[in-house]
């Protein structure tokens, strides 16, 4: 074999169009996937859903809108291990982006069994994609009555879980108070930063499910006033905050003061390998920051689910926002500073093995 | 001083090509344009995902999101060629003797001229589509390589493995090499001979168009701000040479390509809609059409190499007249 190689550079962006935003539904059989989608595509909401599903299934609904896609995942051949794409998806949103002004935004549903990350890695890895479409956000249907047992014999319903945006614990009428208040205990443990909301039949206001604006690095942390503070044992949810907003807060977990390793205690039937680790440092300085965490997601990548931060630099008036998905990190300038905000860095990561201490000490090593 | 005879259509442009010398303009929203002695239009489709022409000329294949395949002739008549309710006809090809290609998730099928239809199901998604210069053989590319199929006959198919995903596949007209496009930004090849390998790599963009020079001496590619353009004339093809660059620019990238039917030039359209010509020899370039309004999506020359028929992505489409 030989290679021959061009050597042109890259040309700078075309002229920004508007990017049509994605949800991405992830939920075991019988979470109630179908049950929001028919939702979505029947309730009087003023909006147009493309939807892209595995199988038309139970879809109730006969609209040219509904896609029916086989997953295909591709591997990247780019010496990234987990570097994976739906390459029907790109296929698919391709075709749609085609026709614009049809839909308003785009609704993926996966399998009961896929792993949301390639979905995901799509909307930052293929270049055509990403220039028409944003991922929104990652919801998570969960089965309050079988969750404990789902948990048992999959990995990928943890997954689910913790990469999850908005989890919807579902079917909260199967269960008892203290089965629900134990199974919401096993998520926020999974996941302590996704949004949980407890339905019935999927019965959710749509506005708390779709434009959420979860990887825009403009909005996300934004929307998030108390990010990190919801493990913090002085953090008390105001009327205002968008976690939890549809129960008492009598179950309100955020004020646990869980510390780093949240498998540990969660509950009994807690079987979850994914732990979350957060950072709270002060100042940092880029130029160690930087090699820093691009040298952690090279090496643990693959055991990185989500990482998200807010971050301070020194000599830099501006908030610095930055996230990644395995491997994939992203970062940008998203505003300045306010008056009354402390100057701190916040950094979390969602994902398996990760050692608390070493993480914590290598970013303290990029103080300013 | 090349004329340009403007066609504003509503809609992205899948595909601009010249039948028996009408232009035609093929878009995504399953309309058929053409300009035969005024602007006709037929609907094809409900949803058009692909177009390519019949190898004898006469007509223009297309498939759509409505699952049909149909053959569109000189004079708009359309005739509906197969129908899968709610598939996808993602890929499509057409053969010299008639048969015709189309595939949708993991599944190709093969219609032969007397309309006998053969399946070809494959353990991944079925990306892109291309018979041989003979029609004898059919390349399917796929994740980790291309299946090459004989669907006239019950051969075993032989299977080419790349690792890595392959979205579209083309022979060349000679029939020595296979080329195909990947998900990475690079091209990957076969010499059919002895089925050595070639990489084609150092795109900043994923290559989405392609043309063959007369007698497959150069292919033409997109994907760089200028076109790429790869020798094949050597028995080696490519490999250990350099490709001609044609038409660099600083501010945009080259998103359509079109060999000249006779002489050593191209097409190459961008993505702010400017199309230049280039010629293989000295590099030298000529304006034919300055900046539109989207990026030129397809471009195809008439026979004599007099007219060249375009379109974009935003549905501002139009004829070049070179010899005027």
């Amino acid at each position: 074999m030989s290679e021959a190689q061009t050597t042109t550079s890259v040309a700078p962006d075309a002229a920004r169009i508007p990017q049509i935003p994605v949800t991405v539904l992830t939920g075991y059989l019988g979470s109630g996937k179908t049950t929001l989608l028919n939702r979505i595509l029947s309730e009087d909401h003023g909006k147009r859903y493309a939807v892209i599903v595995n199988e038309f299934g139970e879809i109730g609904i006969d609209n040219d809108l509904i896609v029916e896609s086989d997953e295909e995942i591709y591997e990247m051949n780019n010496g990234c291990i987990c570097c994976t794409v739906r390459g029907d998806l790109i296929r698919v949103v391709e075709g749609l982006m085609r026709r614009p002004g049809r839909f308003d935004a785009i609704i993926v549903e996966t399998t009961g069994l896929a792993d949301p990350v390639p979905v995901a890695q799509t909307f930052f890895m293929d270049d055509d994609v990403r220039s028409k479409t944003m991922l929104d956000a990652v919801v998570a249907l969960v089965d309050a009555k079988h969750l404990p047992l789902r948990l048992k014999d999959s990995r990928e319903a943890e997954d689910q879980i913790a990469f999850a945006d908005v989890v919807l614990l579902n079917k909260t009428d199967l269960v008892t108070p203290e089965e629900l208040a134990a199974v919401e205990a096993t998520v926020r443990a999974i996941n302590p930063y996704a949004v949980i909301h407890r339905t019935e039949r999927a019965d959710i206001d749509l506005t708390r499910v779709l434009d959420r604006g979860a990887f825009d690095l403009t909005r996300a942390l934004e929307n998030d006033p108390h990010f990190l503070d919801h493990d913090h044992p002085d953090h008390a949810c105001g009327p205002d905050c968008d976690h939890d907003h549809d129960h008492d807060h009598a179950h309100h977990h955020h004020d646990h003061d869980h510390g780093h390793h949240h498998h540990d205690h969660a509950s009994p039937i807690h079987d979850t390998t994914v732990v979350s680790v957060s950072l709270r440092v002060g100042e940092l300085n880029p130029d160690k920051f930087f090699p820093w965490v691009q040298k952690i997601t090279q090496e643990q990548g693959p055991n990185i689910l989500r990482l998200k931060g807010i971050l301070a630099f020194r000599n830099d008036h501006e908030r610095y926002v930055i996230q990644g998905v395995h491997m994939i990190i992203e970062g940008d300038h998203q505003r300045a500073w306010k008056d009354n905000e402390k100057r701190e860095s916040r950094l979390v990561f969602i994902g398996r093995e990760l050692d608390h201490d070493a993480l914590k000490s290598g970013l303290e090593s990029c103080l300013a | 001083m090349p004329t340009i005879a403007p066609l504003d259509l509503a809609g992205h442009c899948v595909d601009a090509r010249f039948i028996q010398d009408v232009p035609f303009f093929a878009l995504a929203d399953g309309s058929v344009h053409r300009l035969d002695n005024g602007h006709k239009t037929v609907e094809a489709h409900d949803g058009l995902l692909c177009a390519v022409p019949s190898v004898d000329g006469k007509s223009l294949l297309t498939s759509g999101e409505d699952g049909r395949v149909c053959s569109i002739g000189l004079n708009g008549e359309v005739t509906e060629l197969s129908r899968i309710p709610r598939k996808w006809m993602t890929a499509l090809a057409a053969a010299p003797n008639g048969a015709v290609a189309y595939a949708s998730g993991k599944t190709a099928w093969v219609r032969a001229p007397d309309g006998s239809v053969r399946e070809f199901t494959h353990e991944r998604s079925v990306e892109g589509l291309a018979f041989a210069p003979k029609g004898m053989r059919l390349a399917v590319a796929r994740y980790n390589g291309v299946t090459l199929h004989w669907p006239a006959t019950n051969g075993t198919p032989t299977e080419l493995e790349w690792k890595g995903a392959h979205v579209s596949v083309t022979f060349s007209p000679d029939n020595r090499f296979l080329v195909t496009s990947m998900q990475e930004n690079a091209l990957h090849g076969w010499r059919l001979e002895d089925n050595r390998h070639m990489r084609m790599t150092g795109y900043p963009n994923k290559v989405k168009s392609w043309s063959w020079s007369p007698k497959g001496k150069w292919l033409a590619t997109s994907g760089a701000p200028a076109t790429v353009v790869w020798p094949f004339s050597g028995k080696d093809g490519p490999m250990g040479k350099a490709p001609l660059e044609l038409g660099t620019r600083g501010d945009s990238a080259v998103t359509a390509v079109a060999c000249h039917p006779v002489e050593d030039i191209v097409a190459i359209g961008y993505a702010d809609g400017m199309i230049l010509v280039g010629r293989f020899g000295d590099q030298k370039e000529v304006l034919l059409r300055r900046p539109g309004k989207g990026a030129v999506s397809s471009m195809d020359w008439d026979r004599s190499g007099h007219r060249l028929v375009f379109g974009s992505e935003s549905g501002d489409c139009g004829v070049v007249d070179i010899t005027a």
